[in-house]
């Protein structure tokens, strides 16, 4: 909302500085957001600041004396202007001037705004606001250093058609700035201070904020012409949707442009003047928030056959269609409320208008609406016409109905004074169901609950008054009640947090001391889950791997990416009923399909990629409303297992084991033990290189290298792509509370090596199982480190070889004993799985 | 004799001056400490001479043999400082190269930002409670004080799916009526991460989705000046222990009153700069004090109850903490980006 200080300045004295001015409704809940100056010179602000200060030198008013023809071209005057001081000669290419150029000294002197050589000032001719100063030059051979300024140049709007011309009350040589700089301040309006998207609305928040009166303007009509009574009768069918209506009539009105002050403000407050009729319905509307509706009363009377008009608001038959204003032919819905007369619908009750009933340039007697509406329907019915406008966007934020009548009073009597038209004595007003306001309670120790200040009962009900509260006070309570322009007030415990906002803004939130809770912390819950992924997230880190955040919206089509062999038609996904694109359709399910999209994405610009996501799949339970949303881990990696350096040794890439050694690693930093691998098939994996990933026997996640087909699709066709992925809450689960720590043993370990020469298809898994179980308790630690297929093995075979660990807690181990051990593994080796200790 | 010796000392000692390398000193002892050595000969020569004379040529071919000894002992020693020092100086390396560092991974942004938020309300004793992210429209709406039709649903577009009382949140505050519901009327002090979804198109400045991370205090009294003063103190911890902060007022439906906590841009210090939008403050946390509606939705009773709420945004805290234009890097994983942090 545009707030000109000048019009803001008609209904408040205001002492302090714009800026502190914006500085103290900022904090008290209407934001402004930026401050433009309009000739009034520009000072720092807490906000964004923009505009033109006008030099009070150089830019004063001036008066046109004379037009004058160009001697070299016809589509530029000379004129003679005075500007307080001297005459000069002025060239101008203004439209608005050339009709008058071989009338003579003309008989009342234009008044202009003059700007000399020197001043700056905005290029008219540009798109945009580029700033320009005045120098000497020469069109056409005519000196031109100074000129006669448009609204553009000045920077009041963005109208560059013509020269701005002043009222007569203008005196040559005023300063510009003295007499009409201003500023604008732009207020975001929430919705809770929307009935303060007006002029007054702006004015008395700002006479509260600064402790001064608030001047409320006059709704005195002049009456002038007969009786309104007979002329126009009403009937509102649908109370509860139009709960009021008032009409007025004016005759002899003489339909022109507004006066430039009217124009000037309407372009500061960023609408467009059209004529003084439409212009008075948006002035009032922006001085005092309440919409009007203009129509022209000789076309009603027309459609009444020549009789009296009857205006009836309704709802629409069936079928029934109106076209507005903007030229559209509406299907209506049954809520929609309809403002008609006897021959038919006329507008959209406070939304938009109809044309046939519309004023022109050729009427003559007005009837001017002024009406209340429930803001609810008014809202339901922008949803379902995608329509709105300013009237509507005031009426779904809720306006008071008795504002009808104040809005119908003002709008006559401005109207009269601009069209020159005499206004019919008295109104018709229907008011059939005036708002309840509600009576709110509160004590000085609901403040204190509320809002941690002490604050006397009499101090507040002050405060409120300044809003125009009507406030009682019984011994400890304060009853108070909201005036007749609000409908934000609730009843009850509402009301009490309603009444609670406007003494703090009204106390002012940065005097609001800062103090600590005084309640005892509440009971604690322990979060393992929480703790869970914390760690795992940094146990990832710690192996390389990047964390990564997807988009959770995907298509079925991205995740059937990821499958060599099958679709995601057996998915039952969520799915989006307004998505923004094709390719975000549903809630995912598969987390590895987003994450190999990051690896192919990354891959364009590097080898090796090794990332990892924590986070939900969405599976909708069948009979549920709401899905599960159940946490995973997916990992990726592809490429060389360390970065390239500048040595120059070409690392191995990621495989299969390099995958499983993560999965590992993991397992073991949450001290999950008893892990194994089988073999397993998925849609994701290659189908002889994918495992189970197993805890006691219960599976955790898969794991292996992404089958081909599914690794050419995301942009790795030469080199294999590893990952895994697992569900968390599966996981959690296996991370034990307690875990013991074994000691450090005295006694020194023995170390042996033993390799055994097996079938290939024999997995080593189980070689390394048997030497464990089988040298029980001395035999502390197996593990492979080496596998040999070829010649010296044999065909159909390989060698595995194990380093083992014998340890014993309380003595130094023997050969004898070592040997011993090893002559068990051996042969329990040999007769299970056929194994051949293997001579070096 | 005596003369023999002296003269075999000299000129061993002569030859040992002589010697610069291990190899020329190896033969220097063997020609001169070794077993067919002059002064071994002599000495072993010493019982076939007469009785008067052993005491005094033994005496010095001893005397001769430790000083070779010494002498060579000294030389070693001298070689092998030489040596060390020519080999250090042939190992001299180019200090400049790059280091060979092992792969090194790093926490997305979004959970770094998160993490140091979680942690200073941890200290305050606000618990993190996980709620979901699909949710019915009666939590994220109407349940918060949104009722149907009302303009504050305006302020929140809203990824609805084919079931229309499904949405998916636009906020993390549904939360709060799943945790008062839980947990009342047991006073609360919460805080609730996650990811919430706006429908707008993806922009440098608006995503589909983003995270929240939403404060929720109930008790038996918490006012608006505890709100204002527990603020301050997280602003303190996480932007630093001057930063100047104001409240301001606000609108949400969840809480009344409400008010918005903007701290001094620090890029520009109040002067005014783009990140600021020549504000000179910039806007971190929405906050108020729970209405009395979602304090009975929730289970707890607003004449014996109150309590305040905050959220905020961690990606954009990051983004305005490092300079970031671009709220789309989040989640579009440029290894470019995420690797900075
Ligand atoms: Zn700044």
């Amino acid at each position: 909302m545009k707030v000109p200080l000048s019009w803001l300045r008609d209904f408040v004295d205001i002492e302090v500085s714009i800026e502190e001015l914006a500085r103290k409704l900022t904090l008290a809940g209407l934001e402004v957001e930026e401050i433009r100056y309009v000739g009034l010179p520009i000072a720092h602000a807490e906000t964004k600041v923009t505009g033109l200060a006008w030099d009070p030198e150089k830019i004063v008013v001036g008066e046109i004396l004379e037009v004058m023809p160009h001697p070299n071209a016809d589509r530029l005057v000379l004129t003679r202007l005075n500007d307080g001081k001297q005459e000069h000669t002025v060239l101008t290419g203004a439209p608005n001037l050339l009709g008058l150029k071989d009338s003579g000294p003309l008989e009342t002197p234009i008044k202009v705004a003059y700007a000399k050589e020197g001043s700056q000032i905005y290029d008219g001719k540009q798109a945009g606001w580029e700033l320009m100063t005045l120098k000497p030059v020469k069109i056409r051979g005519v000196d031109s250093s100074s000129m006669a300024c448009s609204e553009k140049e000045l920077g009041i709007s963005d109208d560059h058609s013509g020269i701005i011309v002043l009222d007569d009350d203008a005196q040559p040589g005023t300063p510009l700035t003295d007499y009409m700089g201003d500023v604008v301040l732009d207020i975001d309006m929430l919705p809770n201070i929307a009935r303060n998207a007006n002029i007054l609305g702006v004015a008395r928040e700002t006479a509260a904020q600064l402790g001064v009166p608030l001047k409320e303007p006059p709704y005195d009509v002049s009456w002038e012409g007969p009786s309104v009574d007979g002329q126009v009768s009403l009937d509102i069918q649908e109370p509860e949707l139009n709960p009021r209506f008032v009409l007025g009539l004016i005759e002899d009105v003489n339909i022109s442009p507004s006066p430039f002050w009217v124009q000037r403000r309407l372009h500061l407050a960023g609408m467009r003047p059209i004529n003084n009729v439409v212009d008075t319905t948006n002035y009032v509307m922006l001085e005092i928030g309440q919409p009007l509706h203009a129509f022209d009363y000789d076309v009603l009377v027309e459609r009444a056959r020549g009789g009296s008009p009857t205006i009836i608001t309704r709802l629409p038959e069936p079928g029934e269609t109106i076209a507005t204003l903007d030229g559209v032919e509406r299907q209506l819905d049954d809520f929609t409320i309809l403002v008609a007369d006897t021959a038919g619908a006329l507008s959209i009750g406070g939304v938009m208008g109809g044309g046939e009933s519309e004023v022109g340039d050729s009427t003559k007697r007005v009837l001017l609406e002024g009406a209340g509406w429930d803001f609810i329907n008014i809202r339901k019915t922008v949803a379902a016409q995608k329509l709105s406008s300013e009237a509507a966007y005031r009426f779904e934020r809720g306006v008071h109905p008795a504002m009808a009548e104040r809005g119908v009073r003002r709008g006559l009597e401005m109207m009269g004074e601009l069209t020159g038209g005499s206004v019919n004595e008295g109104l018709i007003d229907k008011y059939p169901r005036p708002p309840v306001a509600p009576t709110v309670e509160i004590t000085q120790s609901d403040i204190q609950r509320w809002l941690g200040i002490e604050l006397e009962l009499t101090e507040a009900a002050a405060m409120l008054e300044r809003l125009e509260f009507s406030t009682e006070i019984d011994r400890s309570r304060l009853r108070v009640s909201p005036p007749d322009h609000r409908l934000d007030i609730g009843a009850g415990v509402v009301g009490k947090a309603d009444v609670m906002e406007e003494l703090a803004r009204l106390y002012g939130y940065d005097r609001i001391p800062e103090t600590q809770i005084a309640d005892r912390i509440p009971p604690q819950y322990s979060n393992p889950r929480l703790e869970a992924g914390s760690q795992l997230r940094d146990l990832l880190a710690s192996m390389g791997l990047q964390e990564v955040v997807t988009y959770r919206l995907t298509s079925p089509a991205r995740e059937a990416k990821a499958l060599a062999s099958q679709g995601t038609e057996d998915r039952d996904y969520i799915r989006l009923a307004n998505p923004i694109g094709e390719d975000r359709i549903v809630l995912r399910q598969d987390l590895l399909a987003s994450v190999l999209e990051v690896v192919a994405r990354n891959l364009r610009i590097r080898e090796r990629v090794a990332v990892f996501e924590i986070g939900p799949v969405f599976l909708p339970i069948k009979g549920e409303q709401l899905p599960e949303e159940s946490d995973r881990l997916a990992i990726a990696m592809r490429g060389p297992l360390n970065p390239l350096t500048w040595q120059g040794r070409e690392p191995s890439k990621m495989d299969f084991y390099d995958m499983t050694g993560v999965v590992d690693g993991v397992l073991a930093g949450l001290h999950v033990g008893n892990i194994q691998y089988e073999p397993a098939a998925h849609a994701t994996f290659h189908p002889g290189q994918c495992a189970r990933i197993l805890v006691d026997g219960r599976t955790l996640g898969i794991t292996g290298v992404v089958h081909p087909l599914v690794a050419e699709r995301f942009e790795s066709p030469d080199t294999a792509i590893v990952a895994a992925e697992m569900d968390l809450g599966a996981l959690f689960e296996w991370i034990p509370e307690r875990y013991p720590v074994r000691p450090v043993p005295a006694f020194p370990p023995v170390l042996e090596d033993l390799a055994f020469v097996v079938d290939q298809k024999t997995p080593s898994e189980r070689l390394r199982i048997l030497i464990h179980e089988t040298g029980e308790p001395l035999v502390v630690g197996v593990s492979v480190f080496d596998l040999y297929q070829g010649e010296q093995v044999g065909q159909g075979k390989k060698s595995l070889a194990f380093s083992i660990v014998y340890q014993a807690d309380d003595r130094t181990l023997t050969d004898e004993e070592v040997a011993t051990v090893r002559g068990k593994i051996v042969n329990r080796l040999e007769k299970e799985l056929g194994a051949k200790l293997r001579d070096f | 004799m005596q003369e023999h010796l002296d003269k075999l000392e000299e000129q061993a000692l002569a030859e040992l001056n002589q010697v610069s390398e291990a190899e020329e000193l190896r033969n220097w002892k063997v020609r001169h400490l070794g077993r067919s050595a002059e002064v071994g000969k002599v000495l072993e020569g010493v019982r076939d001479l007469p009785s008067e004379d052993r005491p005094a040529v033994g005496r010095r071919a001893n005397e001769v043999k430790s000083q070779l000894e010494n002498a060579y002992a000294a030389k070693e020693e001298a070689l092998r400082g030489q040596e060390l020092e020519r080999s250090i100086a042939e190992e001299k390396l180019d200090v400049t190269l790059p280091g060979l560092s092992p792969a090194r991974g790093r926490i997305h942004p979004s959970t770094q930002t998160m993490r140091q938020i979680i942690r200073i309300w941890a200290e305050m004793g606000f618990q993190v409670y996980r709620s979901r992210e699909v949710e019915t429209d009666e939590y994220n709406f109407g349940l918060l004080n949104f009722p149907p039709h009302h303009p504050a649903r305006d302020m929140q577009d809203s990824f609805y799916t084919t079931d229309p009382e499904v949405i998916l949140r636009t906020h993390t505050s549904p939360g709060q009526i799943r945790v008062m519901r839980e947990r009342a009327p047991e006073p609360i002090r919460v805080v609730l991460p996650g990811m919430c979804y706006r429908h707008e198109q993806i922009t440098a400045r608006s995503e589909i989705q983003f995270n929240q991370i939403e404060g929720l205090a109930v008790g038996y009294q918490i006012t608006m000046a505890d709100l204002k003063g527990t603020l301050s103190a997280f602003a303190r911890r996480f932007f630093g222990q001057d930063v100047r902060t104001r409240f301001r007022g606000s609108y949400f439906p969840f809480t009344e009153p409400s008010a918005e906590l903007d701290i001094e841009c620090f890029v520009c210090s109040g002067e005014g700069c783009t990140v600021c939008k020549r504000t000179g403050w910039l806007e971190i946390l929405g906050s108020g004090m729970v209405h009395p509606t979602v304090l009975e939705n929730g289970g707890y009773d607003p004449s014996v109850f109150s309590g305040f709420a905050f959220g905020m945004g961690p990606e954009r805290i990051t983004m305005l903490k490092h300079g970031i234009e671009d709220i789309r890097y989040f989640w579009a994983n440029d290894l470019r980006f995420l690797e900075q942090f």
